[in-house]
């Protein structure tokens, strides 16, 4: 049951957005959401359209596998948009009782929804196209900067990159500490919400205790094998920028540059 | 000169209370001598709790003693200044096949190693090759480690260490949480290696029908070496080894017991074929 998890989503294809740079796409997706944010209008709406069908195009990720993620958010979407069409004030156009649904209101609860959604959409073509690994090398590297202000980012991709290695241990793990629970007669399905989660306590300190073991004695590993954080550390696979990138570099910078100007002059 | 010298190796543990005090001292090691000589496949038996798992932790410089010398490749490993060069000379295999891989693709963990040390780029890929060839694991490189067996992991972990190409490799009862394939996988790849590439092994372990083809064994109880010698040699004193609660192989007790009802079978019989062959020589 609880092994059905997937984390990671990483849809396999060979689409030109799945062999780009995991730094371009990292830098494509940030680019994505501040155009999100700075478009105005039904030409800047359009033109970030055009820019999320191009992208998911390039991707060969299924269009309904996509929608699936908007699920995760559907709630928090009919929140944003009841607040913006209830409470913006400016010229009512239907009014009952406390209630008035202003035309301003109507405009920025949609623009909204469309922005949210949007932002889901255009940041899983970039989860969906690219593995974890390359991810966290992506960051890894293009974060590098930061080192001089004192943050551990070579660690911090570290930690990511083996806690993507151990989900599957620990899950398996919780399902074995579960199974063994329920043959001694634990029950984890039934009662009231508190009830429930109040049967998970015995389920989680066996699992703590031995995901800490494990990090002891995956720590000595490292040890044992010269890990002694990211100086002078090679790469087997190192990142390497291929003329694609280039090409997709220029293509956000020109994507960025038309949704800016369409702001700006209309 | 020998590739590890040990002399009079005390190792204690301290159990403190919630203040700091000591309230205990548990010592782990207690004297030990231990000789290897480089390209010698030596295996430690022994009880649990005897202090076998502290020695080899001892080997990598993963623990220090508290008192006692230990050379390593000719280095002291009491000097701090000499802490990386040892691990890269001795490489360690543990216990659990999964707590030790790193990465979640099988030729990026064995490339862990060899990243560590600064190797460039193109010698790592020729390295990671070899060394999953070494052990029979090449056509599994582009794998996830959680899909293999525990004898393929554990393969994977020995060649993660053959990688940084160290001289020798300690395994710390690489065996223990194997099925039977899984371990005669994995004491194959030791083997292999040990007798084709000379890689000096240090076999830790409490199953002796593992080590009866070591050059040398070390038996340990209570933190302290009790026994020495060639399989052979030691295996014959089945009674000394019972005491130590280790089980000898049925083959080398049943010669024994034999040898014991009045049979004229020879001393320390290690395998099949040469208690058969003692047997026939007696009619």
């Amino acid at each position: 049951m609880i092994r059905d998890i997937t984390i990671g989503q990483y849809y396999p294809s060979d689409s030109i957005i799945h062999r780009l740079d995991p730094r371009v796409k990292l830098m494509g997706t940030l680019v994505y959401v501040l155009s999100l944010f700075i478009f105005r209008g039904v030409p800047g709406f359009l033109a970030v359209t055009a820019g999320l069908v191009f992208f998911i195009r390039c991707s060969k990720v299924p269009f309904g596998y996509m929608v699936k993620g908007l699920k995760a958010i559907a709630v928090i979407l009919v929140i944003t948009a009841a607040f913006n069409l209830f409470l913006t004030p400016g010229e009512p156009l239907v009014s009952f009782w406390k209630f008035k649904i202003t035309q301003q209101g109507l405009k920025s609860a949609g623009f909204m929804v469309v922005r949210l959604a949007y932002l889901v959409l255009g940041s899983s073509v970039l989860t969906l196209a690219t593995t974890p690994n390359q991810l966290t090398d992506g960051m890894e590297k293009s974060l590098r900067p930061l080192n001089k202000i004192g943050i551990p980012v070579h660690e911090v991709s570290m930690i990511m990159s083996i806690a993507l290695r151990f989900i599957p241990i620990l899950v398996e793990e919780t399902d074995k500490i579960m199974k063994a629970q329920l043959a001694r007669g634990a029950d984890f399905e039934s009662g009231n919400l508190i009830k429930r989660a109040k049967s998970m306590v015995p389920l989680l300190v066996p699992l703590f205790i031995s995901a800490f073991r494990r990090a002891n004695d995956l720590a000595m590993a490292m040890e044992a094998r010269c890990y002694n954080g990211g100086a002078g550390r090679t790469k087997m696979k190192p990142l390497k920028y291929a003329r694609r990138d280039g090409a997709a570099y220029l293509l956000i910078a020109g994507y960025f540059a038309a949704v800016l100007s369409l702001r700006i002059w209309l | 000169m020998n590739f590890i010298e040990a002399r009079k190796l005390v190792h204690e543990y301290f159990r403190r209370d919630e203040e700091g005090n000591v309230e205990g001292i548990l010592t782990a090691l207690d004297g030990v001598d231990l000789q290897v000589k480089p390209g010698e496949f030596v295996a430690v038996l022994g009880h649990n709790g005897s202090g076998k798992s502290t020695l080899a932790k001892h080997l990598n410089v993963l623990l220090r003693a508290s008192e006692g010398t230990l050379w390593i490749d000719g280095k002291d490993a009491m000097d701090e200044e000499y802490l990386w060069d040892i691990r890269r000379s001795a490489g360690m295999v543990f216990q659990n096949p999964d707590n030790q891989l790193i990465a979640s693709v099988v030729e990026e963990d064995v490339a862990f190693g060899p990243e560590n040390i600064g190797v460039p780029t193109d010698e790592i890929w020729k390295r990671v090759e070899k060394s999953l060839s070494s052990v029979g694991m090449l056509k599994y490189r582009a794998h996830s480690p959680n899909k293999l067996s525990g004898g393929q992991k554990q393969r994977v972990a020995i060649a993660g260490v053959m990688a940084m190409e160290p001289k020798c490799i300690v395994l710390d009862e690489p065996t223990a949480m194997l099925d039977p394939n899984g371990r005669r996988e994995v004491l194959e790849a030791v083997e292999t290696l040990n007798r084709e590439k000379g890689v000096t092994v240090i076999f830790i372990t409490h199953y002796m029908e593992e080590v009866i083809r070591a050059d040398r064994v070390y038996v340990m109880d209570h933190g302290k070496v009790v026994m020495q010698g060639t399989p052979r040699q030691v295996f014959s004193q089945a009674e000394a080894l019972k005491s130590y609660r280790l089980d000898v192989p049925q083959i080398t007790l049943l010669a024994y017991e034999l040898r014991k009802a009045g049979l004229d079978v020879p001393e320390g019989i290690l395998t099949r074929e040469e208690l058969v062959e003692s047997l026939c020589r007696l009619y």
